[in-house]
């Protein structure tokens, strides 16, 4: 008896472990469950606002898209695919944020680099620079735009006082002058995220590709470029969406002759008071943004250009 | 409040008992217009004085987009505007939609003195406006200055920069007058005629302007040399001290008219505030404050408004003569619209 008494105790001792799982698995599960009951209750108002604010009114544009004067009908649709108009609509949208895309990358890849590789002052400098301009208005900037670029601009000015051209140059009421402007409030969507990228490239790599007798344009080619990659194709992204999109901008500077789809929607609902033909384009646009997305995700998954992985 | 007054009355009209509804004090009317300094000059200069003449008391609300709101308030049957100002293409949209109550002439004797193409059995003009041709004046004297729209469209002998707006009405007008279409042949528009016309100066438009400030803006920064602009604009334009002119000489005029929407339940106040409202007293008291022209003839003949600031106005005499008068009818007609979705693939197309 005494042994036993004596053994049962070193026996739990030896063998703590079963019973303690078999008694605190149930608990565990259920702190699982209340977790994730709060992760949901956390995210309803998101899920809510969401659903009420974005999921409802698609469902609701995607109705009145398909709303003919008598039952339900595709006119809407079948417009944009076989009027010149939209076409061309579509194509001067696509090109010009092609366009500035493709710029952002030129203009704010060096910006992006000088403010990662700087330190101090400089550094934070030159990215208030590129962040300045958000607290702005962009109606402001786009008359500011207006003012600089004009015939009697201060640019147009400034070049023919100095003897450099004669004419002015026509900068703005045409492609030009959007492309511009639109540049402009597009840059900090580049910047900011190539920034955040070339950041975390650790300086080290860098150092180990010249230590192994690198030039520097090799070790920036092949070893920052393919690591600063991401931030390109994230700052791409967010450009060209917000592009395809784009109202204030060209409606200002475009001179009324650059018809991008965002005015296409706003006339055919103030003008011509078609909410079908504005909700169709409006979602075809949309199903375009999808398109892109889908194609960019078959090159290089979008979780990684977002950082998620 | 006034909201769930309104929903009371009409609820106690609906169960048979309006006879007990109590009468307290002065009728009450609600005149709507589309607010900022064009409803203020109208309150102080028409609103107000009409109001205490007919001693009524006078609610005033605003909308620039008012006619969607007038479609619910009568087809639900729940009218809580009396009196509305509305561009006139509204009104005329209004009454093919059954919107309006016929206007009484019994009580709106002053409809008689309105000349027949600003009224109708709906609605009575009420002010106008007009699109004109303005120019900078250190671009040309007033000898060399372009004068019709025809000078517009000659490239050759008036150069320059210029601005048109990107809207076809009245874009279309001008263009058939620069082609030569009299001012009194104009309706119905020859559509193709004034799109052709339309394709000659497109190359020479620097801008095709969306907004009346942006008009004002082309022309007062030197932008362009001439520009099709609204009278008010232009008047704004030259008050702020730049070298602009103007000419009403071949000038587009438009009109706002008012009408009484269907159901009110102050019909009889409604059309006196009318009557009283197109009165030649309270109409020449309106350009008086704000650069539009009144639409009763007899308001310049009053003696408030002097000759210097008649010169100005839109309406006057003078100026009307010079000038073709916009038809909105044929602006809703089922030409008219579709010469408004002709226009974005005129202006878009390279």
């Amino acid at each position: 008896m005494t042994q036993l008494t004596t053994i049962q105790p070193l026996s739990g001792n030896a063998v703590p472990a079963p019973p303690r799982v078999l008694f605190t698995s149930p608990a565990i599960a259920r702190e699982e469950r209340r977790e994730h009951l709060t992760m949901v209750l956390l995210l309803m108002p998101a899920l809510l606002m969401v659903v009420v604010l974005l999921v409802l009114p698609l469902l609701w544009l995607g109705l009145q898209s398909v709303q003919g004067e008598e039952g339900l009908s595709l006119a809407n649709y079948t417009r944009i695919f076989t009027e010149a108009i939209y076409w061309d609509t579509f194509g001067t949208t696509l090109q010009i944020s092609v366009i500035v895309t493709a710029l952002s990358i030129l203009l704010g890849f060096p910006i992006a680099y000088a403010a990662a590789r700087t330190r101090g002052l400089l550094s934070s400098v030159i990215l208030l620079c590129v962040i300045l301009p958000f607290w702005t208005s962009v109606l402001v900037r786009s008359y500011a735009w207006l003012v600089l670029l004009q015939r009697r601009g201060v640019v147009n000015q400034t070049l023919i006082d100095l003897g450099i051209i004669s004419r002015p140059l026509e900068l703005v009421h045409n492609t030009t002058g959007t492309v511009i402007g639109t540049l402009h409030v597009m840059l900090p969507f580049m910047v900011l995220p190539l920034y955040s990228v070339m950041k975390k490239i650790p300086n080290d790599l860098l150092l180990a590709s010249d230590s192994l007798g690198a030039r520097p344009f090799y070790t920036f080619r092949r070893v920052f470029l393919p690591m600063a990659a991401p931030g390109v194709m994230a700052g791409s992204i967010l450009v060209f969406v917000i592009c395809l999109g784009f109202f204030i901008t060209p409606e200002l500077l475009g001179g009324g002759r650059t018809v991008l789809v965002s005015m296409l929607v706003q006339r055919n609902v103030e003008l011509y008071h078609a909410w079908g033909a504005a909700s169709a384009v409006g979602l075809t646009l949309l199903a375009v943004v999808f398109l892109i997305f889908w194609a960019v995700n078959k090159v290089i998954p979008i979780e990684r250009v977002l950082g998620v992985r | 409040m006034s909201h769930l007054s309104t929903q009371v009355t009409s609820l106690v009209v609906a169960l048979g008992l309006a006879s007990l509804a109590p009468a307290s004090g002065a009728e009450e009317i609600t005149f709507v217009s589309q607010g900022g300094a064009y409803q203020d000059a109208q309150a102080k200069a028409i609103l107000e004085p009409a109001a205490r003449n007919l001693g009524l008391t006078l609610k005033q609300d605003s909308s620039p987009k008012a006619y969607p709101i007038i479609k619910t308030q009568v087809e639900s049957g729940r009218v809580s505007w009396d009196v509305v100002d509305l561009p006139t293409g509204d009104c005329v949209r209004g009454q093919a939609e059954g919107l309006f109550e016929k206007l009484d002439p019994q009580l709106i004797p002053n409809l008689a003195k309105l000349p027949a193409e600003l009224k109708d059995d709906y609605m009575a003009g009420y002010i106008s406006y007009s699109t004109v041709l303005a120019y900078r004046t250190d671009a040309f004297d007033e000898k060399s200055a372009p004068k019709t729209w025809a000078d517009f469209w000659n490239t050759k002998d008036f150069p320059g920069a210029r601005a048109l707006r990107n809207l076809p009405r009245p874009t279309l007008e001008i263009a058939l007058r620069a082609d030569g279409v009299p001012a009194d042949k104009l309706y119905p528009l020859d559509v193709d005629r004034a799109f052709k016309k339309l394709e000659e100066i497109k190359p020479h438009i620097t801008t095709w302007w969306t907004s009346g400030g942006q008009s004002a803006q082309l022309i007062s920064d030197g932008e362009v040399d001439m520009v099709q602009i609204w009278n008010g604009r232009a008047s704004a334009v030259q008050a702020a001290g730049a070298p602009v002119a103007f000419t009403y000489n071949d000038g587009i005029l438009e009109t706002n008219s008012l009408c009484v929407l269907k159901g009110t339940r102050h019909r009889d106040a409604a059309m006196k505030f009318v009557n009283e409202a197109i009165s030649a007293k309270l109409q020449a008291a309106l350009p008086m404050i704000i650069d539009y022209g009144p639409l009763n003839p007899e308001a310049f003949t009053t003696g408030t408004i002097p000759a210097a600031r008649q010169a100005v106005l839109p309406s006057s005499p003078e100026n009307l003569a010079k000038q073709a008068v916009l038809s909105a009818k044929w602006w809703a007609s089922a030409e008219g619209v579709k010469a408004e979705e002709r226009w974005l693939s005129f202006v878009q197309a390279k």
